[in-house]
């Protein structure tokens, strides 16, 4: 996990770059796959050339890591909005307002569950357990636990969003 | 009753990743004390103190790393694949104590001779991912990690693997399987993992949960451990308690402590106790009766449950529990692995008719079929995850199925009359 931010003067590293760092070895496939996922700054998706280099350095069929990458809810092989979004909606989160939250960014984003917003910043799924359960409801942006958080909270975070990129 | 401290004794600090205040606070000795023993010696202090895996099965640790197969090279790996909805002890424990995890990593690989493991996190931990790569290289820096260990001539290196967000994968043989690089999938037991695990040599394979309490079992010694709580499965247990409670968060108290010392313990029900999950979503959905269960594998297994990973998720009388089983349908659905197609095929039918039947479109007789489809999973589904979906569903059904039905006769009484 990488942070997907990074400050604008720092040069997008190659595929290559990434994967000459790992070892060919399976072992580090998944690991090598998050941060390819996030290469780019506000990327969050693995593209198809991407995908073939990744194989290419760990000598493995392309069909075998699609298979692979498509097992695995953190990687997304579609084009993703700049933040995803993952809210929680298990149980402690459900009965603690998870809804409440859906409602809200579904109003505010326009957009339901696995949908990306027309101006591709957001992208909004919806995960079964993010382990924070005491400060539920829980979700995260991007690599970052969001806990507990109003729905005014949640607009006050989201408006950062939008001011850093305009 | 009140609470214990064993790993809380390490998880207030402000300070995680200070190792000089680690082992003020008691930490690194079990370490010492375990280097300066015989690792057969270390095996036996395990099993004197009657540990059981955190994980949720149970099994006891002590065995376990008895019956590794000792030709060759061997793995360790630490499970920190949280994912059991309603379960977050092991990040809090990462986050809050991470010497602590390392510490019982490097006793377990002494013991059972490996001198490489793996923590495997899940990906949905980030933070907790760097902060453990931290604790690591600090570890490494002064001397507990790496070649010979504070000059025992032991040698032990941990790596850490991050996971791609996958339920299924707490599982061990498909953590395993995922660690290689693999789609998470379950894998046929035998063999073992401790016969035939990474790369088919032995592996150990032990929860976050458990691993800590291995330094604390060393340094304080077997029989302190053992005398608390029940003995058949002593010790304390980190219980993570959430939902409609006043004050949320992980309690460390004896095995065998009950439903409702625990929930007093955080701060009581906010509203009218309705309903207690126990064991996570893969767990049994249980009444007021539930409050003097006891939370100790045994007792829990009695009650035709399962204590699981020590999730206690307690729902007031706001919540409908039709929701629960629509909730709980579609964690089911959505992650199943798809090796197999009971639970495969099972889980979406359950989705669709728990999904039906909270929507107000149900069926009364779907609540048959809703037990009749999880008898037919629990007896073929290939792994564990298919085959607990009977434990939330008879429970759900048992103690609340009367709501699910009048609320059904309700909705098609709307539609007939308008």
């Amino acid at each position: 996990m990488h942070d997907a931010k990074r400050s604008s003067s720092t040069p997008v590293p190659t595929a290559a770059s990434i994967l000459e760092k790992y070892p060919p070895e399976r072992d580090r496939i998944l690991s090598a796959l998050h941060e390819m996922q996030v290469r780019v700054p506000g990327k969050s998706w693995i593209s198809d050339e991407e995908l073939a280099e990744t194989a290419r350095h760990f000598n493995i069929p392309l069909a075998e890591l699609d298979g692979v990458v498509s097992f695995y809810a953190l990687f997304s092989r579609k084009k993703r909005g700049e933040h995803v979004i993952r809210l929680c909606d298990s149980l402690s989160c459900r009965i603690c307002g998870s809804l409440d939250l859906y409602h809200h960014l579904r109003e505010r984003l326009g957009i339901t569950r696995g949908m990306t917003t027309g101006d591709r910043r957001f992208t909004l799924e919806i995960v079964n357990c993010l382990g924070a359960c005491s400060t539920a409801p829980n979700m995260m942006i991007d690599d970052r636990l969001v806990s507990g958080l109003s729905v005014a909270e949640i607009d006050t975070l989201l408006d950062g969003f939008e001011e850093v990129e305009s | 009753m009140s609470g214990i401290r064993y790993i809380t004794t390490f998880t207030d600090s402000t300070k995680p990743l200070d190792l000089v205040e680690y082992c003020t606070l008691g930490g690194m000795s079990g370490l010492q004390k375990a280097l300066k023993s015989e690792s057969k010696q270390v095996i036996e202090t395990v099993k004197q103190s009657g540990l059981k895996g955190r994980g949720g099965a149970g099994f006891d640790t002590g065995r376990k790393w008895e019956s590794l197969a000792v030709n060759g090279d061997r793995y360790l790996v630490c499970n920190a694949d949280e994912g059991e909805p309603g379960t977050f002890k092991d990040r809090y424990i990462m986050e809050r104590a991470p010497f602590l995890i390392l510490e019982g990593m490097i006793i377990a690989a002494y013991a059972t001779g490996a001198h490489t493991g793996y923590i495997y996190i899940r990906g949905e931990y980030p933070d907790v991912a760097r902060t453990i790569e931290s604790a690591i290289k600090l570890a490494t820096e002064g001397g507990y990690l790496g070649e010979n260990i504070l000059g025992s001539g032991y040698s032990f290196n941990i790596e850490v693997r991050i996971g791609g967000g996958s339920y299924v994968v707490g599982d061990e043989t498909a953590l395993l399987n995922s660690l290689m690089g693999n789609r998470g999938y379950p894998l046929l037991k035998p063999p073992f993992p401790t016969e035939r695990g990474l790369w088919d040599r032995p592996t150990i394979v032990n929860n976050v949960e458990t691993l800590s309490y291995v330094p604390l079992i060393l340094a304080r010694g077997p029989e302190a451990f053992a005398a608390i709580g029940p003995a058949d499965s002593p010790g304390p247990k980190m219980y993570s308690v959430s939902g409609h409670v006043r004050e949320p968060g992980v309690y460390e108290y004896p095995m065998g402590t009950t439903v409702r010392e625990l929930i007093d313990a955080a701060g009581g029900v906010n509203g009218t106790l309705k309903a207690v999950q126990i064991g996570g979503t893969a767990g049994p959905v249980y009444g007021v009766a539930s409050l003097d269960y006891a939370l100790d594998f045994a007792s829990m297994r009695k009650q035709g449950g399962s204590l699981g990973s020590g999730a206690v998720v307690v729902m007031n009388s706001g919540v409908h529990m039709s929701q629960v089983l629509e909730v709980t349908m579609r964690f089911y659905a959505e992650e199943s692995c798809g090796q197999c197609f009971p639970c495969r095929y099972g889980t979406r039918q359950l989705d669709f008719m728990a999904h039906q039947l909270a929507a107000g479109r149900g069926k009364t007789d779907y609540l048959d079929r809703i037990r009749e489809t999880a008898h037919v999973m629990f007896g073929a589904s290939f792994c564990p995850f298919g085959q607990s979906v009977t434990l939330p569903i008879n429970s759900l059904l048992d103690n609340f199925g009367d709501e699910i039905v009048s609320f059904v006769k309700q909705q098609q009484f709307l539609k007939e009359v308008g």
